[in-house]
């Protein structure tokens, strides 16, 4: 063998073995996080931390149920408005929609799609928190619902594509109109990957922290109605992690742990959703 | 909704009136209108994002003019508002964590696309879109408890002895400061550069691959000559994807970049971002002109987000059609 063929042969080996390296580095990540937040977050979780409201500070035993069904209304506020507007958005791209008008909705879609959490907040606040002058859990849940839409849209509208012509057409020919065809054959066709979007994007803004600091700003106790300032599980962790006491310190990581465990089960849930679906085609 | 009346057969050629009523009739063109009134309330609403920072942002927009992006004073109390530091900050932090983001994202993405076995490839991909899904005030809550400490003791005094020549590596090591947010942010990009760039590898075609070989070529020469080659611009596309996020990106920056406005030379002083000052002064902004300042910095973040992600739609979207369209996104 040539010098040239040896030192070519190396340089393959070389770099080949480093790109390997670079996806275990990547992958190893998820479990270190993972692995830290079990061990520092696991031994401060017990029944009382679910149950209890936060204690003042000083005193041992305060947990974070608020913020846990804070986190709950606020999904639940946000789901109603992500869901009915991305999944019939979606149903319009999908089935009615020119291209024109296409065009410029996914534009839009992907426009809000980028856009940083961060600013969503700030659009929550101007048009939520300014005309109602208080931090609110309707404001913290439409900023949520802004954030669920192109998430929601941009999957379902995928989902609702790959549902085969000819289903669409058995149901035409033995005469359903377009609209009973796409409510009784193509969503059914289509549920379980719906089903996965809505899922997605529920754990995916469940850890949104940035657009909740200033609308649903947080909540010391439990609040009456949906109309006042609410704790956020995130939004607690945000707070906790930067205060000056151990105790909250350790809150925060068992909040964390709580926090994570909802987005990884949840990516989990929908995988196996989508496998079993992609069985039952075969 | 109506009843589903299909036999209507009407006369050879309906005119456009008579189709129309049949359709209502089915509820077709209900079913339309309502959709599209959905569909129509995404463009509504992000129309009036725009328009709000807008508006919200004139008071600031008018007082200080363009001088808000270059002057380094940020003063509520005597209401001076210079966004210079913030700026700095968000740029350097981004710089940084591309540095770190962009080789390691690549190197992975080409080991999944072209090494490993398709079973092992897919799941260590859901690994990584785990790994994206994981929220940003984890990433958070870890760099403040784990990965600062470690920042201050070990890795910065370790590169001031090193490289200490250089001014960027100058300074006292606080451990809260750029490198810190800097290192986090490359930590949480890393996952979008690998599934993006992963799509636009697996786009390119495979006798692109198998020509080069055919040729000689070692696989390491395919992978970086050819295949990489005929992706750049879709690659280019992803680094400028998570280069919007990491624009963006709130909470783990905030919570560990120190919070201090000032411009500083050193990668270890502490700094401040965009995101940061609006997620730390927005709910107790002192005046009008405070508020209109921090929604004017929203304003910024918005456009520059805004030119990148656009350009790496089509750079994405460009690379793919040239692959035959495996990649959609």
């Amino acid at each position: 063998m040539s010098l040239r063929t040896i030192w070519r042969k190396t340089v393959n080996i070389v770099m080949l073995s480093l790109t390997g390296l670079c996806a275990l580095v990547a992958v190893s990540a998820l479990f270190l996080i993972l692995g830290c937040l079990a061990w520092k977050g696991a031994t401060s979780l017990h029944w009382s931390f679910f149950t209890n409201l936060p204690a003042p500070v000083g005193e041992a035993g305060g947990g974070i149920a608020n913020a846990i069904v804070g986190t709950g209304k606020l999904l639940v506020l946000a789901a109603t408005i992500g869901v009915p507007v991305g999944l019939l958005g979606a149903v319009y791209l999908a089935e009615f929609a020119g291209t024109a008008t296409a065009f410029f909705i996914r534009y839009a879609t992907d426009l809000l799609n980028g856009v940083p959490s961060i600013v969503i907040g700030i659009f929550a606040y101007t048009v939520a928190v300014l005309p109602m002058h208080h931090f609110s859990a309707l404001a913290g849940g439409f900023a949520l619902g802004v954030m669920m839409v192109p998430i929601i849209l941009r999957s379902c509208e995928e989902f609702l594509r790959s549902v085969p012509r000819s289903l669409r057409e058995g149901a035409m020919a033995v005469g359903a109109s377009k609209w009973k065809t796409i409510a009784t054959v193509v969503i059914p066709a289509a549920s379980s990957g719906i089903l996965t979007a809505i899922l997605l994007s529920l754990a995916r803004v469940a850890g949104e922290t940035a657009p909740l600091i200033f609308t649903a700003f947080g909540n010391q106790f439990w609040p009456h109605g949906l109309n006042q300032p609410t704790a956020a599980l995130p939004v607690v962790i945000y707070n906790y992690a930067l205060s000056p006491y151990d105790d909250w310190h350790r809150q925060a990581w068992a909040a964390g742990l709580v926090l994570i465990l909802l987005v990884v089960v949840t990516n989990l849930l929908t995988r196996l959703l989508l496998q079993r679906q992609a069985m039952g085609r075969r | 909704m109506g009843t589903v009346t299909t036999t209507a057969g009407p006369a050879p050629a309906p005119s456009r009136m008579q189709v129309f009523l049949r359709r209502l009739r089915n509820g077709d063109e209900i079913a339309h209108f309502v959709t599209m009134i959905f569909g129509a309330s995404i463009l509504l609403v992000t129309t009036a994002l725009v328009y709000e920072l807008w508006i919200q942002s004139a008071q600031s927009r008018t007082k200080f003019g363009w001088s808000f992006l270059v002057t380094s004073t940020w003063d509520p109390i005597n209401g001076i508002f210079g966004a210079w530091p913030y700026i700095y900050g968000t740029l350097v932090t981004t710089a940084i964590a591309l540095v770190i983001a962009v080789p390691l994202g690549l190197g992975a993405a080409i080991f999944l696309s072209e090494l490993a076995p398709p079973k092992v490839s897919s799941s260590l991909s859901f690994v990584i879109d785990l790994l994206a899904a994981v929220p940003s005030v984890i990433y958070g809550v870890l760099a403040v408890f784990l990965l600062e400490p470690v920042m201050r003791s070990t890795i910065q005094p370790f590169l001031k002895h090193t490289l200490g020549f250089l001014p960027i590596f100058k300074g006292p090591a606080y451990g809260f400061g750029y490198l810190t947010a800097g290192i986090v942010l490359a930590i949480m990009t890393v996952p979008f550069i690998i599934s993006v760039s992963r799509e636009v590898l697996m786009a390119v075609p495979q006798d692109q691959r198998e020509a080069s070989l055919g040729l000689g070529a070692t696989r390491w020469e395919t992978t970086y000559k050819v295949v990489v080659g005929y992706a750049r611009t879709g690659i280019l596309g992803s680094i400028f994807l998570s280069m919007a996020r990491a624009l963006g990106e709130t909470m783990a920056v905030t919570m560990v970049i120190g919070n201090v406005s000032k411009v500083s030379a050193s990668l270890f002083a502490p700094g401040y971002s965009i995101a940061a000052v609006i997620a730390n002064e927005f709910a107790d902004a002192t005046s009008s002109l405070h508020l209109s300042s921090l929604i004017e910095l929203g304003l910024v973040l918005f456009l520059l987000t805004f030119i990148l992600n656009g350009l790496a739609r089509v750079m994405i979207v460009a690379t793919s059609r040239r692959g035959g369209g495996a990649a959609q996104r």
